[in-house]
């Protein structure tokens, strides 16, 4: 009984992510047009897309291999796995200890391998120039976040998220070294997820664009899956750093359904908050030359390895 | 007894290398015969190495042949580090002899490669089953001059001739030092039998000195930066099979060789070893990795990114030893498994990533990937099998590369224990350096595998490309087989080799639990797990679902049209994303700092009909500053001593009674 309880949950969480991402994106958007005087799209507009682009039609290039049907899919289901992993509402789920934050990484790391193959498949000039940036970008922001990772481990003395997370809840403390990790992961986040000063979002058709350069030649279910994916990776971010720095009102594990209600109410808020500080910064700020963006993530490495050599110094810091 | 077994084994091989010679006269099928022998050896070696790994800590008796120095004899011997080396080297030979059955077919010139195949087959393996120095030595010697005659197999090429040549000096050396390395453990009176020479007590100075000395011969043959520079100029110019071997295999007998001397034979170390070789492996993987996302040449590509997991090895080695020193055992245990773990790792994808640029060899003639491109559409089962390849290379879950860097990971998260401050320092800069390196070889696979088979065809070859053999598919299916199977069950591959790391560091991890659902748990279940099986199964299955649910609900049509490309398509294929220029922007960012590399314009005046030229400059900074002054001293001290040849036959005697006396002094003082 306990256990198909734990299941529940467990798929309540991978359900619940799933439903939540695209709201977030909703969010974001509503915020950043109420912020730039716009009345903008209603928060709901990022479910009709989906719907829409899933009913259509798919066109693909006449040379597009299996790799490219595929690839959706499987940055998906990456993303996915990723994204159930972190606590959101409750911690100590029944698959929690299938990947720990290194290995959550890793996933989002799969995800993005494929997504930059996917870009080269058709053979054009975007898709390419999209992927090589996306690479030259992983290969900062994908040390800058292990950096980070080990940060948090060593505080916690775990990379099980949900661990860290209780350890979080219990011996909260400020600590120089953890909000040098805060700073790195929130530059990652912005990196990982194409926003401003890396990437816009919003654009199309500029020399500067990462992430849309990778998808040009999708449409249809496919382009739907991945931009679910893009959502959920950005629902992934904010919760992963709602968990680690802001793990209040997280239900401990086994709990009732109270705390657990307790637990989605706060998630819920959290996200908000979190929408509306990532578009806070982002009106707040230019976007940076494709080649300024390796010393953003540079700074963010150099900070996340500066709080792991702290830590090495001294666990106190 | 396993040991005999593997020696008869090894003597039916050098038969067929003796034998080979007659067949290839007499025979018409002289390459299957001789592959095929090799592929059933090798299963017979690799099934020895398993039951000698599985049945326990002391596995056999030692074998003493009437080889060798007369007052030694030869040695062999099976424990459970060489069983586990013999295991890696005969999976890996297994799967090339099979490769080999079908590419091996297209060789043009068979009897230049033939007879040295089984005998660096042989090499190989009794270097490993070696007990004493001399044997190892010589076995050492033997599979260095196997592996260059196979290297100038294709010596028609000025370049491989090249290649052969700074192999054959590099490889010279790097015996020199390891005869250093056991002269010095041996002592003046002469104990060359690995069992008498564990239990040796030695001078201070000496450990310290063993330790370099086997860095410097262990470490050129495996490729250890600033001792790699012959690597990838050697690797590639051997057939596609052999630098499977060479990369895959051949350097893992160097970690052997380094563990074996380090780890077992020469006693206690101290603190700064595990740092230098820590230090050296992450310098060694970062510019590995480096130089591999800049090469067009796939298999040179490939042979740098032996030297950046080479590095990987190393830095677990170098953890392992400062745990070691530091009576950490449980740690130590960690990092000698993890690294362990990715030697294996590394020989199953390295060798199945050299398969497949065979097959692209074979199929389009061509090595440089910025002339082909779509192979994925003419080698349908390569393409699946080198996408895999360069998912396991590249860390991803769930394939086995992520598993052996998670535990690294894990090691290091442990190291703040560590008391010395330098090691303090110098261990998150290596952990920055294993994540950089990570993250790096994924984007040089994602170019490799992106220019080379997808986008459309950049040549005439690569547009009429066709599938390969049989065989070869097999091979490659094989060790993608295990490399998936490495990846989600890997805890039996751990449990397998907690002997190994009783052997090496008197320790081994916790038992790997085999439910719930094989994670695995390198300290405790609070600290840190890893299930690859369940990441695989969720992967699968909700991707399946995603599918499924779209199609059945949704739409489930499909259009093909012109690619859009924003409007501006173009027919020619020249307008693709190059491999030069999927690499520059990580050129602009790191190239200044490891290369100094910097682009080369030349405008002709207004007038001029000659072509503007760009040229992106790089400069490999070990060779330029280690080796060719080197080679300059050299050849100048070579010119010098030229007047020797010339002197009158009084001259002559002196020297000789000069050098005679002198050497008499030497073994006076000795004595």
């Amino acid at each position: 009984m306990g256990l198909i309880r734990e299941i529940a949950v467990q798929g309540a969480q991978m359900i619940f992510v799933l439903a939540l991402a695209p709201l977030l994106l909703g969010l974001t958007r509503k915020f950043k047009a109420r912020m730039l005087d716009r009345v903008g799209p209603p928060v709901l507009q990022p479910y009709r897309d989906l719907l829409k682009l899933v009913r259509k039609d798919v066109v693909i290039a006449e040379n597009a291999s299996w790799l490219f049907r595929v690839a959706p899919y499987v940055i998906f289901a990456a993303t996915w796995v990723a994204a159930a992993l972190v606590p959101t509402f409750a911690t100590g789920l029944q698959f929690s200890w299938t990947a720990d934050l290194i290995a959550i990484t890793a996933l989002l790391a799969t995800a993005r391998f494929f997504l930059a193959l996917a870009g080269m498949d058709v053979g054009t000039a975007f898709g390419g120039i999209g992927s090589s940036r996306e690479m030259l970008f992983a290969s900062l922001a994908e040390p800058a976040m292990i950096m980070m990772v080990f940060v948090v481990a060593l505080v916690a003395g775990s990379t099980q998220l949900s661990w860290v997370a209780n350890f979080m809840l219990t011996h909260a403390s400020l600590r120089v070294s953890l909000g040098m990790a805060l700073v790195a992961l929130v530059i990652v986040a912005l990196a990982e997820n194409a926003r401003i000063p890396v990437d816009n979002p919003a654009t199309h058709l500029e020399l500067t664009m990462v992430h849309e350069a990778m998808v040009l030649e999708y449409s249809g279910r496919h382009l739907a899956v991945i931009e679910l994916a893009a959502a959920l990776k950005l629902l992934l971010y904010v919760s992963l750093i709602a968990c680690v720095f802001v793990p209040w009102g997280l239900a401990p594990p086994r709990s009732g359904v109270l705390p657990l209600i307790v637990g989605a109410v706060t998630y819920l808020a959290k996200i908000s908050v979190g929408a509306f500080l990532l578009v806070f910064f982002e009106t707040s700020i230019a976007k940076m030359r494709v080649f300024r963006v390796p010393e953003l993530l540079g700074a963010a490495l150099m900070l996340g390895f500066l709080g792991t050599l702290l830590l090495f110094v001294s666990r106190s810091f | 007894m396993p040991v005999s077994v593997a020696l008869w084994s090894v003597a039916v091989l050098i038969v067929v290398a003796l034998a080979t010679p007659i067949l290839l006269r007499r025979s018409a099928a002289a390459t299957p015969v001789v592959y095929g022998v090799a592929a059933v050896v090798a299963l017979v070696l690799f099934a020895t190495a398993v039951a000698a790994l599985l049945g326990g800590t002391d596995i056999s008796g030692e074998v003493v042949l009437p080889l060798g120095l007369p007052w030694v004899g030869a040695h062999f011997r099976i424990d459970p580090l060489s069983a586990f080396f013999l295991l890696v080297i005969d999976l890996g030979a297994a799967a090339a002899s099979l490769y080999a059955l079908g590419y091996g077919a297209h060789e043009e010139h068979p009897e230049r490669v033939l007879p040295f195949y089984p005998a660096f087959l042989a090499g190989m393996n009794l270097v490993i089953l070696a007990a004493d120095a001399f044997s190892f030595l010589v076995s050492w010697e033997f599979m260095s001059l196997a592996s260059w005659a196979l290297v100038m197999a294709h010596h028609h090429e000025p370049e491989n001739r090249r290649a052969g040549y700074v192999y054959l000096v590099m490889a010279s050396f790097g015996t020199l030092m390891l005869l250093l390395a056991f002269g010095l453990m041996a002592g003046a009176d002469g104990v060359y039998g690995f069992a008498e020479m564990r239990h040796r007590v030695h001078a201070e100075w000496l450990p310290g000195l063993v330790l370099v000395l086997a860095l410097l011969g262990a470490g050129s043959k495996a490729g250890l930066v600033p001792l790699h520079v012959w690597l990838p100029l050697a690797h590639p110019a051997a057939p596609s099979h052999v630098s499977a071997l060479m990369s895959g295999v051949m350097t893992k007998v160097a970690v052997y060789g380094f563990v074996r001397i380090v780890f077992d034979l020469v006693g206690d170390p101290a603190w700064w070893w595990g740092a230098l070789v820590m230090a050296l492996g992450a310098l060694t993987a970062v510019l590995g990795v480096l130089h591999a996302i800049l090469e067009r040449d796939l298999k040179r590509l490939l042979a740098y990114s032996t030297v950046e997991n080479i590095g990987i090895v190393f830095i677990g080695l170098g953890l392992a030893l400062a745990f070691r020193t530091n009576e950490m055992a449980g740690p130590a245990a960690l990092a000698v498994t993890a690294a362990l773990f990715h030697a294996l790792n590394h020989s199953l994808f390295k060798g199945l990533m050299f398969f497949g640029a065979g097959a692209v060899l074979g199929a389009t003639g061509e090595r440089d990937i910025e002339k082909l491109g779509g192979l994925i559409h003419r080698l349908p089962v390569t393409a699946v099998m080198m996408l895999g390849g360069a998912m396991a290379i590249s860390a991803l879950p769930p394939l086995n590369g992520f598993v052996s860097e998670w535990m690294l990971f894990q090691a290091i998260l442990l190291s703040p224990d560590l008391p010395q401050w330098a090691l303090k320092f110098m261990v998150p800069a290596v952990g920055a350096a294993l994540a950089f390196s990570a993250a790096l070889a994924g984007a040089c696979f994602v170019r490799a595998y992106g220019v080379a088979f997808l986008g459309r065809p950049r040549s005439p070859a690569a547009a009429k490309a066709g599938e390969v053999d049989g065989f070869s598919r097999v091979a490659m299916g094989l060790l993608l087989a295990l490399c998936l199977l490495a990846g989600i069950v890997p805890g039996l591959v751990i449990d397998a080799l907690s002997s190994v790391a009783v052997l090496v560091v008197g320790h081994d991890m916790p038992p790997q639990p085999l439910f719930p659902s094989l994670s695995i748990v390198p300290v405790s279940e609070s600290r840190s797990s890893y299930s690859g099986m369940l990441v695989f199964v969720f992967i699968l299955s909700s991707s399946a679902i995603a599918a499924w649910a779209i199609h059945r609900f949704a739409s489930r049509t499909l259009r093909r049209a012109p690619a859009w490309d924003c409007g501006f398509p173009d027919a020619s294929p020249m307008t693709q994303y190059a491999a030069d220029s999927f690499a520059m922007p990580i050129r602009r960012v790191f190239g200044p700092v490891a290369f100094r590399s910097h682009i080369e314009r030349r405008m002709p005046p207004p007038g001029d009909p000659a072509p503007a030229e760009l040229k992106v400059v790089k400069h490999d900074l070990s060779w330029e500053i280690l080796y060719a002054p080197i080679a300059g001293r050299v050849s100048r001290l070579g010119e010098r001593l030229n007047t020797l040849q010339f002197l009158s036959i009084r001259s002559y005697l002196t020297l000789v009674f000069a050098a005679l006396v002198g050497l008499l002094v030497v073994v006076a003082i000795w004595a």
